[in-house]
């Protein structure tokens, strides 16, 4: 068994963000399924917001506006305090982020440069080309090294392990040698990411399964607002792989086949810069209209931005185009369509990342706080990684000080340790007749066509079945990897069962929510309803499946309106 | 080109030490159309063929670093490489050369993180931070424009004869990421970042045979880097500041 009084489970930015905070105040280790800097963070471009008020062009940015396009954009189901934290916190994490070493592009004035990113009022992301979230997460990783924080790569953690009411450590498995082991800690935080991989059409990396939801979520934390889920507007055809927003933020048109700028319809000020949830619907009617081209996307269009910018700008993008599409987008418009993107719901809790479990944290994508509410704006979650990554590590560091050494719960770890170690033997040998590639198909594929951008009841009841069918096959499957060594087979049907899970209540909640607010589209319930549904969803797990309870959305200062662009 | 919508050979090498057999290579024929990349092919395999093939891979989208591998004669990463661009009725694939093998394609990094760390791979600022930004000009941040893309795949680590050979040398990729901070207009650690590197396992190891340069698959030059810091080495040499 192994002790520290401090885990954080995931290398991303939010994980590594909490660590450099609580290990100089306790006994911190970071566990990862990958290296950290092989996490999906690292993936991020277009950049991260901050009322830093750096251009001419945003001089009257603050954080109180900031505040406001947030809580507009995630169509008042945000927290507000939670909202009103991050933007308050912002500027000085960027800062220090820039202290840090992050190499941001730079204004003529030789400060951070910022670009318009969409539902914002100003040029308030601030961008390093269009690698923002890979010279970021590098550069955290340096601070790690620099500190000295314990890590432990290719662990990926299969059970959160409880005593009572308290948190006592994670079980995880080794993935180059195929060793299970207990960890015990006084505090855990889980910064695992988002569930983007349970759809088919994702942008996510492969790695993004979800697992902390879900073992959260089995462990008996309810996950908030699942039925959230973002699609971006710009996902490249076949590969779904992510063009930014930062493309239209530096101008970018989006065009159907007929040479519309289509945006004009929907959002005739805001136009391509509308918040996501709006671009993408406009586009998904464009090509269900059969405006579109002929494989179902519509055209970026970056010709008229010139060679210089896009190569200065967007060089990233370029690379993406020219290596995944065969497009040079100074030459030729790239050929994109909507996909899944981010999981605004997550692991039940506050902004100092406190869940209903003692010493259990979360913070980043994995966690819903709420910040994003029914609608991220883009740039906003790697703010988020950063500012609740710092909050949660802080709150866990001073929630072990102020504790006895949790020896006491040996009982309650050796047991959990037994019973994983137990499930995992049992899955490795498992020889059922259900072949677990073809489920894992069958879930994305159903999420995708029954549960995406636009909804119906009896679509997502279809859904909501065909998923608890699924739920019962998986039961039966049979796996083939019987090793020990970096068993890919047995790790990704482990989280395939949590998948599966996580999937059921993204249904659930999107059958049950009748309205339309965000991302959540009921085209059988085209309105916002705030009579009966400004609330957030609460999921729990049962063996029947997701309990749904409701709880308030926090109003502090900006009371719902209508959203117009 | 070839015709697509149809099968190639692909031979991966399969080892696992918990096992008494010696290395081999295992054949499987993998559909693909024009666009197929060999990450894709792998997965098709792991999830279609043989459930107990491993390799590593993240974000399928050449940013993440983890995929890189053997892929017919050259370190690349397996998904940013199409099939058909290898303009090969077989793809032959092996773990990156030169690194322990774990498992199958998966190879040990610990040596290469090791010398990464060795370079003291952060900003280093002596005097107080100011309230706001380090400012930077445009120009200052245009002479690290190229060393932060490196994604840390090790590709240039596992192709450079000289780490083959002098298991002490820093090697391509930890000397990059020590020039990215001596070009860092930020950087306050002076010399203290050349004597890191101003030794014989350090830039005098670097024998220009460029074949760090021609595998990145970022489009990189450490070739450069190295060269950029042997001059600033040799400079403060010979004018006896070192
Ligand atoms: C392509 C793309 C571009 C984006 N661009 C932007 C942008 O420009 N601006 C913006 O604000 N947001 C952007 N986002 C969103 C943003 O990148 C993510 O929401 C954010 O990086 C999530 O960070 P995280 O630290 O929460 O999780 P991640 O970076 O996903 O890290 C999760 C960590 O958890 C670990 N982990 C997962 N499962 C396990 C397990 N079972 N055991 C142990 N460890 C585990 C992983 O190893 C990893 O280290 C983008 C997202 C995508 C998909």
């Amino acid at each position: 068994m192994i002790h520290h009084q401090v885990i954080v489970v995931g290398g991303g930015l939010a994980g590594l963000r909490a660590a450099l905070e609580a290990a100089p105040q306790v006994d911190t280790a970071v566990l990862s399924l990958v290296h950290p800097v092989r996490s999906h963070s690292g993936a991020a471009q277009g950049g991260i917001n901050a009322a830093l008020a750096n251009m001419e062009a945003c001089k009257d940015d603050n954080p109180e506006k900031h505040a406001f396009d947030t809580i507009k954009g995630s169509d008042f189901l945000a927290d507000q305090d939670a909202v009103e934290i991050m933007t308050r916190e912002g500027p000085a994490c960027i800062i220090e982020l820039e202290h840090w070493g992050v190499p941001f592009s730079r204004t003529p004035q030789g400060k951070i440069a910022q670009r318009p990113f969409g539902g914002a009022g100003y040029p308030r992301t601030c961008y390093a080309a269009d690698k923002t979230g890979l010279y970021i997460l590098h550069t955290m990783y340096e601070q790690v090294v620099k500190q000295g924080v314990r890590v432990y790569d290719e662990w990926a953690i299969l059970s959160l392990i409880r005593d009572g009411d308290t948190c006592c450590g994670v079980v995880a498995m080794h993935l180059p040698t195929g060793q299970i082991e207990a960890f015990q800690a006084e505090a855990v935080i889980f910064a695992t990411g988002g569930a983007g991989r349970i759809y088919s059409n994702s942008t996510n990396s492969h790695i993004c399964t979800g697992d902390g939801m879900s073992i959260a979520y089995h462990a008996g934390v309810p996950l908030k607002d699942m039925e959230f889920i973002q699609f971006h507007p710009t996902a490249l055809l076949r590969t779904n792989i992510l063009i930014t927003e930062g493309a239209r933020g530096e101008g970018g048109y989006l065009v159907n086949r007929l040479g519309e700028r289509f945006m004009e319809k929907y959002a005739p000020k805001a136009m391509e810069l509308a918040p996501r949830d709006i671009v993408s619907r406009s586009i998904q009617t464009e090509i269900n209209e059969g405006r579109g081209f002929e494989d179902g996307c519509v055209h970026l269009d970056l010709r008229h931005l010139g060679r210089e910018k896009i190569l200065e700008r967007l060089p990233g993008i370029r690379a993406i185009a020219m290596d995944f599409a065969g497009v040079d987008p100074i030459e030729k418009p790239i050929p994109i369509h909507p996909g899944q993107h981010y999981t605004m719901g997550g692991i039940d809790c506050n902004y100092r990342g406190e869940t209903g479990l003692k010493g259990f944290y979360a913070a980043g994508e994995c966690a819903c706080v709420s910040v994003h509410g029914a609608n991220r704006l883009g740039g906003n979650s790697l703010l988020e990684t950063v500012v609740f990554g710092k909050l949660s590590g802080a709150r866990a560091a001073e929630f072990v000080r102020g504790k006895a050494s949790s020896q006491g719960n040996a009982n309650a770890v050796e047991q959990a340790l037994a019973r994983v170690v137990a499930e995992t033997e049992k899955l490795r040998s498992a020889d059922g007749k259900e072949d677990p590639a073809s489920l894992r198909l069958e879930m994305q594929k159903t999420m995708a066509d029954k549960v995406g951008i636009f909804r119906t009841k009896q679509e997502l009841a279809e859904g909501l079945a065909a998923i608890q069918a699924l739920q019962k096959r998986y039961r039966e499957i049979r796996l083939n990897g019987r090793q020990k060594r970096f068993n890919l087979d047995l790790l990704r049907n482990w989280e395939l069962k949590g998948m599966l899970d996580l999937s059921e209540a993204v249904v659930a909640g999107a059958l049950a929510r009748e309205e339309s607010r965000g991302s959540h589209s009921r085209t059988d319930f085209p309105k916002r309803d705030d009579v009966n549904w400004l609330k957030h969803t609460l999921a729990f797990h049962t063996p029947e499946g997701a309990r749904l309870e409701y709880k308030p959305v926090t109003i502090t200062r900006f009371q719902p309106e209508e959203r117009k662009y | 080109m070839m015709a697509t919508n149809q099968n190639v050979t692909l031979k991966a090498y399969r080892y696992d030490p918990d096992v008494g057999q010696e290395p081999r290579y295992d054949s499987y024929q993998v559909p693909i159309d024009e666009t197929t990349t060999v990450l894709e092919a792998l997965y098709y395999i792991l999830e279609r063929v043989d459930g107990s093939l491993s390799f590593r891979s993240s974000c399928r989208s050449a940013v993440c670093g983890s995929c890189a591998m053997f892929i017919n004669g050259m370190n690349r990463l397996a998904c940013r490489t199409q099939i058909v661009a290898l303009n090969s009725r077989e793809v032959r694939i092996a773990p990156l050369p030169h690194l322990p093998v774990i498992k199958d394609l998966v190879v040990d990094m610990a040596g290469f993180w090791e010398k990464y760390e060795r370079v003291r791979p952060y900003l280093i600022t002596t005097v107080a931070s100011p309230d706001k930004e380090w400012p930077q000009s445009e120009e200052e941040r245009k002479a690290i424009e190229e060393a932060i893309d490196c994604i840390l795949c090790a590709c240039c680590h596992s192709s450079c004869t000289m780490s083959w050979w002098d298991k002490g040398y820093l090697g391509p990729a930890a000397l990059l990421k020590a020039y990215r901070f001596a070009a860092d207009s930020r950087d306050q650690a002076g010399l203290e970042r050349l004597r890191l590197v101003a030794n014989e396992d350090g830039v005098f190891r670097c024998h220009t045979i460029f074949n760090c340069t021609e595998d990145c698959p970022k489009g990189l030059s450490p070739t450069f880097a190295i060269q950029e810091l042997k001059k600033r080495v040799l400079w403060k040499k010979l004018t006896f500041q070192m």
